[in-house]
């Protein structure tokens, strides 16, 4: 049954991947197994990482990035990740009303995914979804992360390239965001860039760049403005999405990448197998509401009673 | 306060099996009357539904293909143009032509009690008019819209 999945995937099979995309999404034992056979298809599409605050332009700029992609006659997948409401745990997934010109090309295939609580910008699916689409054959799989802004860091090791998109007029605000985004961003993006203030903005970005030090070879993030609604700077940006791409593939780069990309991975797995897994083994043995009463009413510390799961629950199936 | 059911409900990021039911909500045809179309999609994410909104302007062919690639269980569409009876039976027609016609095909705006009954009888499940309560659309849903198999 998984057999012909992996097929189907892998002819591109809209259908059979959309199907499994859902299930990966759902947490469908099945579908991971599926996934499991899958992974050695992947790794040859290349990740373009694009995020940015709440309508900076994330999914008109994928729009117009998709078009030039077309053109080359590349395929394209897309990922786009929306909010999931804390409240209901509904999400309206609204990236696509972006994209409606893409919607009858066979050559694209968009699939929206909620984050379920998730942090860090991205679904616990994404990495999932990314390896499916690749399998299918896409040549070019593009992320639009939720934007939450400062969290966002998954996201660099997941895409080769990453697109930090930024709006004119935020002000003051580029120092508040300055941290975390030094590190995400291949390329910055000023969208937008038809508003007033675009080219302070561009600067003031450039002078955050400048002041950092970098090795010899080293990429050094270029600014570029965009106007995603009318196209104008896109044809620029995917040029240098290019180079950028190039310089990742150098040799030593792309084991780097790969390596990195696989140690996120893989933890990433881990962490949420091993706290299913102790969180199962101490529900099992009907230890769990008792040791979190225990811990409320301050009669055991939450250290000890981690530690001795962690060795017990672990250490054990290890050597046994 | 979180209790421990509730933590044990949702381990944070973690690999549980959670089927839910995914909505593509659409404006197939011409008219810009977006309103309805948006407050039901709040309406559905407030009741937990994942809506994936498409935005005005869908032709058949968009809707049913957004739909096969995000692999919905429902389409809701909201039309106030008066072309429901082209374009609804439409939809249902090509979704049978993709294998999918298992998904629940509802919808509502302008629409003339004359012509639900032809239209149910083209496979659009139900046909909500102006003045249905949020609260029944959503039952509807919860009632009729499951993960399909
Ligand atoms: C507001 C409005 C507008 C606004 C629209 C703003 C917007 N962004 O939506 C504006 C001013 C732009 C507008 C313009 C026009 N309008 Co106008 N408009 C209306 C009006 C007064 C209210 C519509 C509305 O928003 N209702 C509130 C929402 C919540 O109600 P609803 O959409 O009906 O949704 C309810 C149900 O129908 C159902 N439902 C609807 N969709 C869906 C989807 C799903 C999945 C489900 C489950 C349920 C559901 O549930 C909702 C809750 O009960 C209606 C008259 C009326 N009373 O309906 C005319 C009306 C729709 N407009 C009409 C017309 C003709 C026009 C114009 C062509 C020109 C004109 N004469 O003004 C233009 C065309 C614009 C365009 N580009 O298409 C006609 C349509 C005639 C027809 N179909 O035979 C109407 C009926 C007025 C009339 N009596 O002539 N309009
Ligand atoms: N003026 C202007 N508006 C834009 C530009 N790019 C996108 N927008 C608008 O910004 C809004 C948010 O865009 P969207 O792509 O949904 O942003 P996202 O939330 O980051 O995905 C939409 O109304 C777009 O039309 C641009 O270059 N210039
Ligand atoms: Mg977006």
């Amino acid at each position: 049954m998984s057999k012909a999945v992996v097929d189907l995937v892998r002819s591109g099979d809209v259908r059979a991947a959309a199907r499994l995309m859902r299930d990966l999404d759902d947490g469908i034992p099945a579908a991971q197994r599926t996934l499991r056979k899958i992974y050695k298809h992947t790794g040859r599409a290349f990740i373009l990482g694009i995020t940015g605050a709440p309508g900076a332009g994330k999914s008109t700029l994928v729009d117009a990035v998709v078009t030039e992609f077309r053109a080359q006659g590349k395929t394209v997948g897309v990922v786009a990740i929306d909010p999931t409401s804390p409240y209901s745990g509904g999400a309206i997934l609204g990236d696509r009303i972006r994209m409606q010109r893409h919607y009858l090309d066979d050559g694209v295939f968009i699939k929206s995914l909620a984050t379920r609580g998730h942090l860090g910008g991205l679904s616990r699916s994404t990495i999932d979804v990314v390896n499916v689409m690749d399998a299918m054959g896409k040549d070019i799989v593009i992320i639009e992360t939720v934007g939450v802004g400062q969290d966002e860091v998954e996201i660099v090791k997941v895409a080769h390239t990453n697109l930090v998109v930024v709006v004119p007029g935020l002000g003051d605000d580029i120092q508040a965001i300055k941290a975390g985004i030094l590190e995400i961003a291949d390329i910055f993006v000023v969208n937008k860039a038809d508003r007033e203030g675009a080219d302070r903005t561009r600067r003031d970005l450039e002078t955050m760049v400048s002041l950092n030090e970098y090795e010899e070879n080293e990429w050094v993030p270029p600014v570029l403005p965009t106007e995603a609604v009318s196209g104008k700077g896109v044809h620029g940006l995917v040029e240098m999405v290019e180079r950028h791409r190039a310089h990742v593939f150098i040799d030593g780069n792309i084991e780097r990448f790969r390596r990195e990309k696989a140690t996120v991975e893989l933890f990433e797995m881990l962490k949420i197998r091993l706290l299913e897994k102790a969180v199962g083994d101490l529900e099992r043995h009907g230890l769990l509401d008792g040791l979190v009463a225990d811990i409320a009413a301050r009669r055991k510390d939450p250290y000890s009673i981690v530690e001795k799961v962690v060795n017990h629950s672990f250490a054990a199936n290890l050597i046994g | 306060m979180a209790t421990v059911a509730a933590v044990k409900k949702k381990p944070t990021p973690s690999r549980k099996t959670e089927r839910k039911v995914r909505i593509l909500i659409g404006k197939p045809g011409l008219d810009g009357h977006d309103r309805g179309a948006k407050i039901i999609a709040r309406a559905l994410r407030d009741a937990g539904f994942e809506i994936i909104y498409t935005g005005l302007h869908q032709t058949p062919e968009m809707i049913v293909t957004a739909a096969l690639q995000e692999d919905v269980d429902g389409i809701g569409l909201s039309i106030l143009s008066g072309a429901h009876n082209h374009l609804l039976p439409r939809i249902v027609e090509l979704l049978k032509e993709k294998d999918m016609g298992d998904v629940v095909v509802f919808g509502g705006g302008i629409i003339p009690d004359d012509d639900i009954p032809k239209l149910k009888r083209k496979g659009v499940d139900r046909v909500f008019t102006p003045g249905t309560t949020l609260k029944e659309i959503v039952d509807y849903v919860r009632e009729n819209v499951h993960p399909r198999a």
